[in-house]
Protein backbone atom coordinates (compact mmCIF):
# COMPACT_ATOMS: atom_id res chain seq x y z
CA UNK A 1 0.00 0.00 0.00
CA UNK A 2 2.60 2.75 1.21
CA UNK A 3 4.74 1.06 -1.41
CA UNK A 4 2.00 1.78 -3.92
CA UNK A 5 1.72 5.70 -2.93
CA UNK A 6 5.42 6.48 -2.86
CA UNK A 7 5.57 4.34 -6.54
CA UNK A 8 2.86 7.24 -7.66
CA UNK A 9 4.30 9.97 -5.54
CA UNK A 10 7.57 9.26 -7.79
CA UNK A 11 5.71 9.39 -10.89
CA UNK A 12 4.05 12.89 -10.67
CA UNK A 13 7.16 14.29 -9.70
CA UNK A 14 9.18 12.93 -12.54
CA UNK A 15 6.39 13.45 -14.62
CA UNK A 16 6.62 16.76 -13.75
CA UNK A 17 9.80 17.68 -13.90
CA UNK A 18 10.50 15.72 -16.56
CA UNK A 19 8.08 17.65 -18.98
CA UNK A 20 8.91 21.34 -17.46
CA UNK A 21 12.62 20.46 -18.51
CA UNK A 22 11.57 19.36 -21.56
CA UNK A 23 9.21 22.71 -22.30
CA UNK A 24 12.27 24.73 -21.36
CA UNK A 25 14.69 22.69 -22.94
CA UNK A 26 12.73 23.18 -26.02
CA UNK A 27 13.45 26.32 -26.55
CA UNK A 28 16.91 25.68 -27.35
CA UNK A 29 15.98 22.64 -29.69
CA UNK A 30 13.66 24.61 -31.61
CA UNK A 31 15.93 27.12 -31.94
CA UNK A 32 18.70 25.17 -32.76
CA UNK A 33 16.78 22.93 -35.25
CA UNK A 34 15.62 25.83 -36.88
CA UNK A 35 19.05 27.49 -37.34
CA UNK A 36 19.98 24.09 -38.81
CA UNK A 37 17.18 24.09 -41.65
CA UNK A 38 17.65 27.68 -42.55
CA UNK A 39 21.38 27.01 -42.88
CA UNK A 40 22.72 29.13 -40.15
CA UNK A 41 23.85 28.27 -35.99
CA UNK A 42 21.34 29.38 -34.13
CA UNK A 43 22.48 30.11 -30.08
CA UNK A 44 25.65 28.67 -29.73
CA UNK A 45 27.72 31.26 -27.78
CA UNK A 46 26.81 30.48 -24.01
CA UNK A 47 27.86 27.53 -22.72
CA UNK A 48 28.28 23.68 -24.99
CA UNK A 49 26.57 24.40 -27.94
CA UNK A 50 24.38 26.65 -26.56
CA UNK A 51 22.84 24.80 -24.17
CA UNK A 52 23.15 27.37 -21.28
CA UNK A 53 20.71 29.76 -23.50
CA UNK A 54 17.88 28.18 -21.88
CA UNK A 55 19.24 29.19 -18.25
CA UNK A 56 19.91 32.18 -19.46
CA UNK A 57 16.58 33.06 -21.12
CA UNK A 58 15.14 31.84 -17.86
CA UNK A 59 16.68 34.37 -15.56
CA UNK A 60 16.21 36.79 -17.83
CA UNK A 61 12.55 36.03 -17.98
CA UNK A 62 12.27 35.45 -14.42
CA UNK A 63 13.61 38.77 -13.46
CA UNK A 64 12.08 40.91 -16.31
CA UNK A 65 9.46 44.08 -14.70
CA UNK A 66 5.94 42.06 -14.51
CA UNK A 67 3.97 44.76 -15.31
CA UNK A 68 0.21 44.63 -14.62
CA UNK A 69 -1.70 47.21 -17.26
CA UNK A 70 -3.73 49.41 -15.22
CA UNK A 71 -6.92 49.27 -17.66
CA UNK A 72 -6.98 45.20 -17.29
CA UNK A 73 -9.59 43.46 -15.13
CA UNK A 74 -7.24 41.99 -13.16
CA UNK A 75 -8.19 38.81 -11.73
CA UNK A 76 -8.75 37.36 -14.72
CA UNK A 77 -5.27 39.09 -16.08
CA UNK A 78 -3.30 37.06 -13.96
CA UNK A 79 -5.45 33.40 -13.66
CA UNK A 80 -5.20 33.60 -17.69
CA UNK A 81 -1.47 32.22 -18.09
CA UNK A 82 -2.24 29.43 -15.22
CA UNK A 83 -4.65 27.73 -17.08
CA UNK A 84 -3.38 26.33 -20.17
CA UNK A 85 -0.42 25.34 -18.03
CA UNK A 86 -2.80 23.83 -15.54
CA UNK A 87 -4.78 22.01 -18.24
CA UNK A 88 -1.66 20.58 -20.39
CA UNK A 89 0.37 19.56 -16.61
CA UNK A 90 -3.17 17.64 -16.23
CA UNK A 91 -3.74 16.24 -19.36
CA UNK A 92 0.20 14.90 -18.89
CA UNK A 93 -1.38 12.63 -15.99
CA UNK A 94 -3.20 9.98 -18.46
CA UNK A 95 -0.60 9.38 -20.85
CA UNK A 96 1.10 5.99 -20.77
CA UNK A 97 4.28 6.80 -20.90
CA UNK A 98 5.35 2.48 -20.82
CA UNK A 99 3.79 -0.18 -18.60
CA UNK A 100 3.28 0.64 -15.64
CA UNK A 101 4.24 4.72 -15.83
CA UNK A 102 1.67 6.44 -15.57
CA UNK A 103 0.26 8.83 -12.97
CA UNK A 104 -3.26 7.49 -13.27
CA UNK A 105 -5.22 4.78 -15.82
CA UNK A 106 -8.76 5.89 -16.53
CA UNK A 107 -11.08 4.19 -18.76
CA UNK A 108 -11.89 7.20 -20.40
CA UNK A 109 -8.48 8.26 -20.63
CA UNK A 110 -8.84 10.04 -24.42
CA UNK A 111 -11.66 11.74 -22.98
CA UNK A 112 -9.40 13.30 -20.12
CA UNK A 113 -7.34 14.55 -22.59
CA UNK A 114 -9.96 15.84 -25.06
CA UNK A 115 -11.48 17.71 -22.16
CA UNK A 116 -7.90 19.11 -20.98
CA UNK A 117 -7.40 20.32 -24.24
CA UNK A 118 -10.91 22.05 -24.51
CA UNK A 119 -10.38 23.39 -21.46
CA UNK A 120 -7.33 25.33 -22.38
CA UNK A 121 -9.09 27.56 -24.83
CA UNK A 122 -10.00 30.01 -21.90
CA UNK A 123 -7.04 30.87 -21.34
CA UNK A 124 -6.33 32.36 -24.51
CA UNK A 125 -9.35 33.58 -24.94
CA UNK A 126 -9.68 35.23 -21.24
CA UNK A 127 -6.14 36.01 -21.88
CA UNK A 128 -7.16 38.31 -24.95
CA UNK A 129 -10.39 40.13 -23.47
CA UNK A 130 -8.75 40.96 -19.89
CA UNK A 131 -5.52 42.70 -21.26
CA UNK A 132 -8.33 45.52 -22.62
CA UNK A 133 -6.38 45.95 -25.89
CA UNK A 134 -8.28 45.72 -29.31
CA UNK A 135 -4.60 43.25 -30.58
CA UNK A 136 -5.51 40.94 -27.73
CA UNK A 137 -9.16 41.29 -27.89
CA UNK A 138 -8.67 39.94 -31.82
CA UNK A 139 -5.88 37.65 -30.95
CA UNK A 140 -8.36 36.18 -27.99
CA UNK A 141 -11.32 36.05 -30.77
CA UNK A 142 -9.21 34.10 -33.14
CA UNK A 143 -7.97 32.10 -30.64
CA UNK A 144 -11.69 30.97 -29.57
CA UNK A 145 -12.74 29.98 -32.97
CA UNK A 146 -9.79 28.86 -33.87
CA UNK A 147 -9.34 26.29 -30.68
CA UNK A 148 -13.07 25.43 -30.92
CA UNK A 149 -13.37 24.32 -34.30
CA UNK A 150 -10.23 22.33 -34.14
CA UNK A 151 -11.13 20.59 -30.95
CA UNK A 152 -14.23 18.62 -33.28
CA UNK A 153 -12.45 17.58 -36.03
CA UNK A 154 -9.37 16.72 -33.19
CA UNK A 155 -12.23 14.55 -31.59
CA UNK A 156 -13.54 13.11 -34.51
CA UNK A 157 -10.43 12.04 -36.31
CA UNK A 158 -9.59 10.07 -33.01
CA UNK A 159 -13.11 8.20 -33.26
CA UNK A 160 -11.16 5.53 -35.98
CA UNK A 161 -8.86 4.61 -33.53
CA UNK A 162 -11.52 4.00 -30.54
CA UNK A 163 -13.75 1.73 -32.95
CA UNK A 164 -10.35 -0.33 -33.86
CA UNK A 165 -8.71 -0.57 -29.85
CA UNK A 166 -12.98 -0.77 -28.68
CA UNK A 167 -11.61 1.33 -26.13
CA UNK A 168 -10.68 4.84 -24.43
CA UNK A 169 -8.03 3.85 -22.60
CA UNK A 170 -4.71 4.75 -23.72
CA UNK A 171 -3.08 1.61 -22.59
CA UNK A 172 -5.48 -0.75 -24.21
CA UNK A 173 -4.86 1.45 -27.40
CA UNK A 174 -1.07 0.73 -27.18
CA UNK A 175 -1.47 -2.97 -26.54
CA UNK A 176 -3.40 -3.07 -29.30
CA UNK A 177 -1.12 -1.71 -31.65
CA UNK A 178 1.56 -4.98 -31.28
CA UNK A 179 0.35 -6.16 -35.08
CA UNK A 180 0.53 -3.04 -36.56
CA UNK A 181 0.81 0.48 -35.61
CA UNK A 182 -2.35 2.58 -36.52
CA UNK A 183 -0.92 5.31 -38.34
CA UNK A 184 -0.99 2.73 -41.61
CA UNK A 185 -4.81 2.37 -40.99
CA UNK A 186 -6.21 4.92 -39.84
CA UNK A 187 -4.03 7.20 -41.99
CA UNK A 188 -6.84 9.48 -42.51
CA UNK A 189 -7.44 10.20 -38.68
CA UNK A 190 -3.84 10.55 -38.08
CA UNK A 191 -3.18 13.37 -40.52
CA UNK A 192 -6.48 14.97 -39.43
CA UNK A 193 -5.78 14.73 -36.18
CA UNK A 194 -1.71 16.11 -36.73
CA UNK A 195 -3.34 19.23 -38.57
CA UNK A 196 -6.05 19.68 -35.55
CA UNK A 197 -3.28 19.05 -32.90
CA UNK A 198 -1.16 21.77 -34.40
CA UNK A 199 -3.82 23.99 -34.77
CA UNK A 200 -4.48 23.27 -30.91
CA UNK A 201 -1.56 24.31 -29.57
CA UNK A 202 -1.71 27.21 -32.01
CA UNK A 203 1.65 27.11 -33.20
CA UNK A 204 2.86 28.01 -37.03
CA UNK A 205 1.48 27.90 -39.40
CA UNK A 206 -1.91 28.02 -37.41
CA UNK A 207 -0.58 30.77 -34.99
CA UNK A 208 -2.84 32.99 -36.30
CA UNK A 209 -3.72 34.10 -32.41
CA UNK A 210 -0.33 35.61 -32.04
CA UNK A 211 0.20 36.30 -35.55
CA UNK A 212 2.90 39.37 -34.98
CA UNK A 213 2.79 40.98 -38.42
CA UNK A 214 -0.95 41.88 -37.85
CA UNK A 215 -1.63 41.70 -34.22
CA UNK A 216 1.89 42.69 -32.89
CA UNK A 217 1.65 39.50 -30.22
CA UNK A 218 -2.07 38.86 -30.35
CA UNK A 219 -3.68 37.72 -26.62
CA UNK A 220 -0.04 38.15 -25.03
CA UNK A 221 0.56 41.29 -25.99
CA UNK A 222 -0.23 43.04 -22.81
CA UNK A 223 1.24 40.48 -20.82
CA UNK A 224 5.18 40.64 -19.57
CA UNK A 225 7.67 39.39 -17.12
CA UNK A 226 6.98 35.68 -16.10
CA UNK A 227 3.35 35.70 -17.07
CA UNK A 228 4.48 35.89 -20.77
CA UNK A 229 6.80 33.21 -19.93
CA UNK A 230 3.74 30.94 -18.75
CA UNK A 231 2.25 31.13 -22.05
CA UNK A 232 5.62 30.07 -23.97
CA UNK A 233 5.82 27.14 -21.34
CA UNK A 234 2.08 26.44 -22.07
CA UNK A 235 2.95 26.30 -25.36
CA UNK A 236 6.05 24.19 -25.11
CA UNK A 237 4.40 21.75 -23.13
CA UNK A 238 1.55 21.31 -25.44
CA UNK A 239 3.62 20.75 -28.54
CA UNK A 240 4.91 18.27 -25.84
CA UNK A 241 1.66 16.97 -25.09
CA UNK A 242 0.58 16.43 -28.70
CA UNK A 243 3.61 14.67 -29.73
CA UNK A 244 3.51 12.11 -27.11
CA UNK A 245 -0.03 11.07 -27.50
CA UNK A 246 0.14 11.30 -31.52
CA UNK A 247 3.01 8.49 -30.15
CA UNK A 248 0.58 6.39 -28.01
CA UNK A 249 -2.11 6.58 -30.64
CA UNK A 250 -0.82 6.25 -33.84
CA UNK A 251 3.13 4.91 -33.43
CA UNK A 252 2.47 2.09 -30.98
CA UNK A 253 3.51 4.22 -27.80
CA UNK A 254 6.18 2.48 -25.88
CA UNK A 255 6.11 -0.87 -27.94
CA UNK A 256 9.74 -1.74 -30.02
CA UNK A 257 12.28 -4.03 -30.43
CA UNK A 258 15.29 -4.55 -28.06
CA UNK A 259 15.13 -0.66 -26.25
CA UNK A 260 13.78 -0.21 -22.99
CA UNK A 261 9.71 0.93 -23.48
CA UNK A 262 10.57 4.11 -21.73
CA UNK A 263 12.99 4.96 -24.31
CA UNK A 264 11.05 3.93 -27.25
CA UNK A 265 8.62 6.46 -26.29
CA UNK A 266 11.43 9.56 -25.48
CA UNK A 267 12.73 8.76 -29.01
CA UNK A 268 9.43 8.86 -31.14
CA UNK A 269 8.17 11.89 -29.36
CA UNK A 270 11.27 13.51 -30.24
CA UNK A 271 10.59 12.70 -33.54
CA UNK A 272 7.42 14.00 -33.43
CA UNK A 273 8.33 17.53 -31.78
CA UNK A 274 11.34 17.54 -34.46
CA UNK A 275 8.47 16.90 -37.21
CA UNK A 276 6.37 20.70 -35.64
CA UNK A 277 9.78 22.59 -35.09
CA UNK A 278 10.12 21.35 -38.93
CA UNK A 279 6.49 22.39 -39.80
CA UNK A 280 7.06 26.00 -38.22
CA UNK A 281 10.15 26.49 -40.57
CA UNK A 282 8.47 25.21 -43.73
CA UNK A 283 5.29 26.52 -43.64
CA UNK A 284 3.66 29.51 -44.30
CA UNK A 285 0.82 30.92 -42.21
CA UNK A 286 -2.85 31.03 -44.30
CA UNK A 287 -5.54 33.98 -43.71
CA UNK A 288 -7.94 33.60 -41.44
CA UNK A 289 -10.43 33.00 -43.35
CA UNK A 290 -8.55 30.35 -45.28
CA UNK A 291 -7.89 28.65 -41.87
CA UNK A 292 -11.41 28.45 -41.15
CA UNK A 293 -12.71 26.97 -44.25
CA UNK A 294 -10.19 24.55 -44.88
CA UNK A 295 -10.90 23.30 -41.33
CA UNK A 296 -14.81 22.79 -41.67
CA UNK A 297 -14.89 22.33 -45.93
CA UNK A 298 -12.07 19.62 -45.67
CA UNK A 299 -10.86 18.57 -42.35
CA UNK A 300 -14.33 17.76 -41.42
CA UNK A 301 -15.65 15.96 -44.56
CA UNK A 302 -12.75 13.47 -44.13
CA UNK A 303 -12.82 12.61 -40.72
CA UNK A 304 -17.03 11.92 -41.18
CA UNK A 305 -15.68 9.75 -43.92
CA UNK A 306 -13.00 8.29 -41.83
CA UNK A 307 -15.13 6.99 -39.10
CA UNK A 308 -17.95 5.71 -41.29
CA UNK A 309 -15.40 3.42 -43.62
CA UNK A 310 -13.67 2.50 -40.38
CA UNK A 311 -17.01 1.11 -38.71
CA UNK A 312 -18.01 -0.23 -42.07
CA UNK A 313 -15.14 -2.45 -41.98
CA UNK A 314 -14.79 -3.07 -38.65
CA UNK A 315 -18.72 -4.31 -38.75
CA UNK A 316 -17.92 -6.34 -42.03
CA UNK A 317 -14.55 -8.35 -40.26
CA UNK A 318 -17.29 -8.99 -37.24
CA UNK A 319 -19.64 -10.71 -39.77
CA UNK B 1 -16.19 8.60 2.47
CA UNK B 2 -18.14 10.82 1.01
CA UNK B 3 -16.19 13.90 1.40
CA UNK B 4 -15.22 14.58 -2.33
CA UNK B 5 -18.85 14.53 -3.25
CA UNK B 6 -20.07 16.78 -1.08
CA UNK B 7 -17.12 19.18 -1.41
CA UNK B 8 -17.81 19.07 -5.37
CA UNK B 9 -21.49 19.49 -4.34
CA UNK B 10 -20.67 23.01 -2.18
CA UNK B 11 -18.21 24.38 -4.81
CA UNK B 12 -20.78 23.58 -7.57
CA UNK B 13 -23.62 25.45 -5.44
CA UNK B 14 -21.16 28.71 -4.04
CA UNK B 15 -20.27 29.17 -8.06
CA UNK B 16 -23.52 28.83 -9.77
CA UNK B 17 -24.61 31.18 -6.81
CA UNK B 18 -21.77 33.90 -8.03
CA UNK B 19 -22.93 32.91 -11.47
CA UNK B 20 -26.49 35.15 -10.70
CA UNK B 21 -24.98 37.31 -8.59
CA UNK B 22 -21.64 38.60 -10.69
CA UNK B 23 -22.53 42.12 -12.43
CA UNK B 24 -19.49 41.30 -14.54
CA UNK B 25 -20.76 39.12 -17.39
CA UNK B 26 -17.40 37.72 -17.88
CA UNK B 27 -16.89 36.63 -14.40
CA UNK B 28 -20.25 35.12 -14.09
CA UNK B 29 -19.24 32.47 -17.24
CA UNK B 30 -16.24 31.96 -15.22
CA UNK B 31 -17.98 30.81 -12.31
CA UNK B 32 -20.46 28.96 -14.55
CA UNK B 33 -17.33 26.58 -16.36
CA UNK B 34 -16.40 26.37 -12.56
CA UNK B 35 -19.89 25.02 -11.66
CA UNK B 36 -19.69 22.89 -14.97
CA UNK B 37 -16.62 21.49 -13.79
CA UNK B 38 -17.54 20.24 -10.42
CA UNK B 39 -20.75 19.14 -11.60
CA UNK B 40 -18.67 16.53 -14.10
CA UNK B 41 -16.84 15.99 -10.78
CA UNK B 42 -20.01 14.32 -9.12
CA UNK B 43 -21.04 12.80 -11.96
CA UNK B 44 -17.57 10.80 -11.99
CA UNK B 45 -18.24 10.12 -8.82
CA UNK B 46 -21.75 8.74 -9.18
CA UNK B 47 -19.82 6.12 -11.68
CA UNK B 48 -20.48 7.97 -14.83
CA UNK B 49 -17.29 8.88 -16.46
CA UNK B 50 -18.31 9.01 -19.59
CA UNK B 51 -20.62 11.74 -18.77
CA UNK B 52 -18.40 13.71 -16.72
CA UNK B 53 -15.92 13.68 -19.81
CA UNK B 54 -18.95 14.60 -22.29
CA UNK B 55 -20.10 17.21 -19.85
CA UNK B 56 -16.16 18.87 -19.78
CA UNK B 57 -15.96 18.71 -23.25
CA UNK B 58 -19.10 19.55 -25.01
CA UNK B 59 -20.86 21.83 -21.83
CA UNK B 60 -17.45 23.71 -20.04
CA UNK B 61 -15.26 23.45 -23.41
CA UNK B 62 -17.52 24.02 -26.36
CA UNK B 63 -21.11 26.02 -25.20
CA UNK B 64 -19.26 27.63 -22.55
CA UNK B 65 -16.54 29.07 -25.13
CA UNK B 66 -19.40 30.34 -27.42
CA UNK B 67 -20.65 32.32 -24.79
CA UNK B 68 -17.32 33.68 -24.15
CA UNK B 69 -16.44 34.51 -27.77
CA UNK B 70 -20.38 36.19 -27.87
CA UNK B 71 -19.51 38.35 -24.75
CA UNK B 72 -16.32 39.43 -25.57
CA UNK B 73 -17.78 40.46 -29.46
CA UNK B 74 -20.07 42.46 -27.68
CA UNK B 75 -17.92 44.73 -26.11
CA UNK B 76 -19.06 45.15 -22.64
CA UNK B 77 -17.38 47.21 -19.52
CA UNK B 78 -18.27 49.26 -17.24
CA UNK B 79 -21.57 51.11 -18.18
CA UNK B 80 -23.36 47.16 -18.36
CA UNK B 81 -21.97 46.31 -15.30
CA UNK B 82 -24.13 49.87 -13.74
CA UNK B 83 -27.05 49.17 -16.02
CA UNK B 84 -27.07 45.32 -14.15
CA UNK B 85 -26.19 46.87 -11.11
CA UNK B 86 -29.75 48.86 -11.98
CA UNK B 87 -31.66 45.81 -13.16
CA UNK B 88 -30.60 43.55 -10.05
CA UNK B 89 -32.50 45.54 -7.48
CA UNK B 90 -33.53 43.60 -4.17
CA UNK B 91 -36.89 43.86 -5.02
CA UNK B 92 -35.99 41.43 -8.10
CA UNK B 93 -34.71 38.72 -6.05
CA UNK B 94 -37.82 38.24 -3.90
CA UNK B 95 -40.15 36.16 -5.88
CA UNK B 96 -37.19 33.92 -7.45
CA UNK B 97 -35.96 33.35 -4.18
CA UNK B 98 -39.34 31.91 -2.25
CA UNK B 99 -39.32 29.51 -5.26
CA UNK B 100 -35.89 28.41 -4.62
CA UNK B 101 -36.83 28.11 -1.16
CA UNK B 102 -40.15 25.79 -1.96
CA UNK B 103 -37.54 23.88 -4.12
CA UNK B 104 -35.00 23.33 -1.48
CA UNK B 105 -37.08 22.39 0.99
CA UNK B 106 -38.63 19.58 -1.16
CA UNK B 107 -35.00 18.51 -2.29
CA UNK B 108 -34.24 18.43 1.97
CA UNK B 109 -37.27 16.50 2.28
CA UNK B 110 -36.76 14.00 -0.04
CA UNK B 111 -33.11 13.74 0.41
CA UNK B 112 -33.77 12.40 4.27
CA UNK B 113 -35.96 10.08 3.56
CA UNK B 114 -33.55 8.41 0.98
CA UNK B 115 -30.62 8.43 3.47
CA UNK B 116 -27.75 5.98 4.13
CA UNK B 117 -27.64 4.85 0.23
CA UNK B 118 -24.17 4.55 -1.05
CA UNK B 119 -23.72 7.28 -3.92
CA UNK B 120 -21.97 4.91 -6.40
CA UNK B 121 -24.74 1.87 -7.56
CA UNK B 122 -23.10 1.14 -10.55
CA UNK B 123 -20.66 2.21 -13.26
CA UNK B 124 -21.41 2.77 -16.01
CA UNK B 125 -19.43 2.21 -19.34
CA UNK B 126 -19.11 4.61 -22.53
CA UNK B 127 -19.82 1.56 -24.29
CA UNK B 128 -23.34 0.77 -22.35
CA UNK B 129 -24.04 4.80 -23.01
CA UNK B 130 -23.64 3.86 -26.57
CA UNK B 131 -25.63 1.01 -26.74
CA UNK B 132 -28.58 2.27 -24.66
CA UNK B 133 -28.55 5.66 -27.46
CA UNK B 134 -28.31 3.31 -30.42
CA UNK B 135 -31.27 1.24 -29.38
CA UNK B 136 -34.13 1.54 -27.13
CA UNK B 137 -33.49 5.66 -27.31
CA UNK B 138 -32.14 5.76 -31.14
CA UNK B 139 -36.10 7.63 -31.24
CA UNK B 140 -34.89 10.48 -29.57
CA UNK B 141 -31.19 10.49 -31.00
CA UNK B 142 -32.83 10.90 -34.69
CA UNK B 143 -35.22 13.57 -33.45
CA UNK B 144 -32.41 15.56 -31.62
CA UNK B 145 -30.17 15.09 -34.71
CA UNK B 146 -32.99 16.55 -36.74
CA UNK B 147 -33.06 20.02 -34.76
CA UNK B 148 -29.68 20.62 -34.81
CA UNK B 149 -29.82 20.07 -38.48
CA UNK B 150 -32.80 22.60 -38.37
CA UNK B 151 -31.07 25.25 -36.41
CA UNK B 152 -27.81 24.63 -38.99
CA UNK B 153 -29.77 25.08 -41.78
CA UNK B 154 -30.90 28.08 -39.71
CA UNK B 155 -28.06 29.72 -39.02
CA UNK B 156 -26.76 29.24 -42.80
CA UNK B 157 -29.64 31.05 -43.78
CA UNK B 158 -28.86 33.90 -41.77
CA UNK B 159 -25.66 34.39 -42.15
CA UNK B 160 -25.76 33.89 -45.73
CA UNK B 161 -24.79 37.46 -47.70
CA UNK B 162 -26.86 38.36 -50.53
CA UNK B 163 -26.30 38.16 -54.43
CA UNK B 164 -23.37 36.23 -54.02
CA UNK B 165 -24.37 33.42 -53.76
CA UNK B 166 -23.69 32.91 -50.25
CA UNK B 167 -19.86 33.16 -51.26
CA UNK B 168 -17.99 35.23 -48.55
CA UNK B 169 -15.66 37.75 -50.40
CA UNK B 170 -12.46 38.43 -48.46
Amino acid sequence: MTNGIIWKLIIVVGVLVVTLTIAGGLIWVERRLLALWQDRYGPNRVGPFGLLQVLADMVKVMTKEDWLPPFADKAVFIIAPAIIVLTVLAAFAVIPFAPGVEVVELNISLLFFLAMSSLGVYSVAFAGWASDSKYSLLGGLRAAAQMLSYEVFMGLSLMGVVMMAGSFNLVKIVETQREMWYCIPQCIGFVVFLIAGVAETRRLPFDLPEAESELVAGFHSEYSGMKFGMFFVGEYLGITLVSALTVTLFFGGWLGPVLPPLVWFTIKTFIMIAFFVLLRASLPRPRYDQLMAYGWKVLLPFSLLNIVVTGGILLAAAN
Amino acid sequence: MNAPFYIAAVVAFLSTFMVVTRRNAVHALLYLVVSLLSVALVFFLLGAPFVAALEVIIYAGAIMVLFVFVIMMLNIGRQTAEQEREWLNPEIWLGPAVLTLVLAGELIYVLSRMHGRAYALSVVSPKQVGIALLGPYVLGVELASMLLLAGLVGAFHLGRREGTGGERRP
